[in-house]
């Protein structure tokens, strides 16, 4: 076991998860929320010469995607040390 | 130099290339030709992730589909690229660390049973096969049209290289020949991409240029342009379409669940060294497919803008015959345009009602686009290589999941522990060797469903791998009766909608429309549904059978963490 404790593995898998959905709800909002359930309500809005929802459903949830990968490695890199579960 | 010999030049280097790289790297071991050795970098390794996912469809036809469907085609770009969130999120990172080599490895090892096993190595072998007849396909009508050889010499020719470098090199002399491909397919893509882009916004970013004004003097937003045309001509607006928004909800979550289930994709996270690799390279291969990704949608506005201005003329009555620019002339020739002058006028004229004498193909709006732009010969030549690399590094990696499943997962895990190393690298190669050519008979003569299976595809991986593998990770204590019969359920389901309504091989029982679905959803976003099913089913019957056993649940807090993840191993 790479933990000192069960407790520690636990803590550690609970932080892990909470970031998991965490981002996942930005990942659900930017595509299906503002891309396909809300978009023509989004549409009203123009934003640099797109309606917002067409925006984002053909250029901003990608960009996102993108974004969220990173932030999701650079936090777990952080979460691996802080429990010293990280490899050499 | 005419344009013939340039592009049989930029075709053959770009061959050289790969087939230089496969002597490099050839395999000396099932490690190196399942996993490259596990040593690649997490960029390389993205490159590859990239170019392996990014097949024909993406290349040549994606932004055709978005081009005629406009705010309808972001299914596509949503779809399979969100996949990626999930694999980084929910998938990579966890397999990478359980260290084996395969999907089936992992659904039969999780779930302690062959059973299992069989039912994965079943779906690997299916889900791969239906695409790499497409890809195979997509290779012969490059070649086709633009080196001018028939589409089985064209496919042969294809198969002959792959067969080069993956039967050699496995996914050691795939990786490094996916590498140079993804440089060839991107840099193909963009460079008409942002000339065109340029001629019509003067923009040069195409991401930019899809929400600027346009420069004909209007100072009209080309995205309200289109729009416009589409009320006059009778199509429904471009950045609102016609979809309902549950069939739209459940394409988009069907492709992006079943891109973090496909098993060429889940696979290349084996290849790096490390758990946070497998994280980043995820990254990575996002990044790498957003460039093409976002620039598709550009690329789809422009192409309609461009054809409905050359084909109505800018007074919107039509451009004569006789003043028809040669791009048109050379496309109706493959018959990918055809034109029925309906009123007897001597003009073209294209719409959405019963004015209209046109019929395009979608395929031709990436193709022509440099003829369209009046662009350079090599630029031409450029997209031929493009679209052949994009078509080729998607056939290898598939063709590698096919062969992996036969000599490690049926012969090795099931049928033959015993076999050596050194056999059973023999029986991959040849497994491989066989893949190919069934692969290349299947693009030769296409069964009338190709268009068809990629949905199918899709469907049947995220109906069966995904649920699996999540709860595999996620539920410590779904059991092998759960995972089984949610796969089984999940599949059938999903098939049995798909045939219900498309008819493979048999009769359709039901007209293929909205009213007839299921809740609204088309058989393309079925496996939203077949996904569902096969959660639910998984788990009532997990609560109801044996409790997993104590070691797979301390395999399970294993494959959480990090640290000590090794190279992948066999046993």
């Amino acid at each position: 076991m790479a933990f000192q404790s069960n407790e520690l593995a636990k803590a550690y898998w609970r932080e892990n998860v909470s970031l998991m959905l965490k981002l996942l709800a930005v990942w659900f909002t930017v595509s299906f929320a503002a891309g396909i359930l809300f978009v023509d309500q989004l549409n009203m809005v123009q934003f640099f010469g797109f309606k917002l929802g067409f925006w984002f459903a053909q250029q901003g949830s990608i960009y996102t995607f993108v974004l969220l990968i990173f932030i999701y490695v650079i936090k777990m890199n952080a979460l691996d040390r802080k429990y010293d579960v990280h490899e050499d | 130099m005419d344009l013939q010999t340039l592009t049989y030049l930029v075709v053959g280097v770009t061959f050289a290339i790969y087939i230089g790289i496969a002597i490099w790297a050839r395999a000396g071991s099932t490690q190196e030709f399942y996993v490259a050795g596990g040593g690649v970098s997490p960029l390389a390794n993205g490159m590859a992730t990239a170019a392996d996912w990014m097949s024909a469809a993406s290349f040549i036809s994606m932004a055709g589909l978005i081009s005629f469907m406009g705010y309808d085609g972001s299914v596509y770009l949503m779809g399979w690229t969100g996949g990626y969130v999930l694999l980084a999120l929910c998938l990579a990172p966890y397999l990478r660390k359980f260290g084996k080599f395969t999907v089936p490895d992992f659904i039969g090892d999780r779930y302690y049973s062959q059973t299992a096993r069989t039912v994965a190595v079943v779906c690997a072998i299916l889900i791969s096969f239906t695409y790499v007849a497409g890809q195979m396909r997509g290779v012969g009508v490059v070649f086709s049209r633009f080196l001018e050889v028939d589409i089985t010499t064209g496919v042969i020719i294809g198969m002959a290289v792959v067969f080069f470098y993956a039967v050699l090199g496995g996914m050691k002399g795939i990786t490094y020949t996916q590498v140079a491909q993804y440089c060839v397919l991107i840099f193909a893509y963009m460079v008409p991409a942002v000339f065109i882009s340029i001629l019509i916004t003067g923009h040069v970013f195409p991401q930019t240029g899809l929400g600027a004004t346009l420069l004909d003097g209007s100072g009209m937003h080309l995205l309200d342009k289109l729009d416009g045309l589409s009320a006059e001509l009778g199509f429904a607006a471009y950045t609102e379409g016609t979809k309902s928004t549950a069939d739209i909800f459940a394409i988009t979550a069907a492709l992006m669940v079943g891109t973090a289930g496909l098993p060429h994709v889940i696979v290349r996270f084996f290849t790096v060294p490390r758990v946070k690799d497998a994280r980043i390279s995820a990254g990575w291969a996002l990044i790498f497919i957003s460039i093409l990704y976002t620039t598709a949608p550009a690329i789809g506005a422009f192409a309609r803008y461009n054809m409905i201005d050359t084909i109505n003329g800018p007074d919107a009555q039509g451009t004569l015959l006789t003043e028809a620019p040669t791009w048109i002339k050379n496309w109706e020739k493959t018959g990918l345009i055809k034109h029925e002058d309906k009123n007897g006028d001597g003009r073209m004229f294209y719409s959405g009602d019963e004015r209209n004498e046109m019929t395009i193909d979608r395929d031709i709006m990436v193709l022509a686009n440099p003829e369209i732009a009046q662009l350079p010969d090599w630029v031409i030549a450029l997209v031929a290589a493009g679209g052949i690399a994009a078509a080729l590094s998607t056939a290898a990696g598939l063709l590698l999941v096919i062969s992996t499943s036969i000599s490690h997962d049926l012969l090795k895990r099931n049928l033959m522990p015993n076999i050596t190393d050194k056999q059973e690298l023999l029986a991959a190669r040849g497994a491989a060797a066989v893949a190919i050519v069934i692969a290349g008979y299947l693009g030769i003569n296409p069964p009338g469903f190709v268009a068809e299976v990629v949905a199918f595809a899709f469907g049947l991986a995220a109906a069966s791998f995904f649920p699996a593998i999540i709860l595999g990770i996620f539920y410590k204590k779904m059991n092998k009766e759960g995972a089984i019969a949610g796969m089984l359920a999940g599949i059938i389901f999903t098939v049995g909608y798909i045939l219900y309504f498309k008819g493979i091989f048999i009769t359709p029982f039901a007209e293929n429309k909205p009213e007839n679905w299921l809740f609204g959803i088309s058989p393309e976003g079925i496996g939203t549904v077949g996904m569902v099913v096969n959660f639910v089913v998984a788990y009532a019957v997990s609560k109801f059978t044996k409790e997993v056993p104590q070691d797979v649940q301390d395999i399970v807090e294993q494959i959480r963490f990090p640290k000590g993840a090794g190279e992948a191993q066999a046993h």
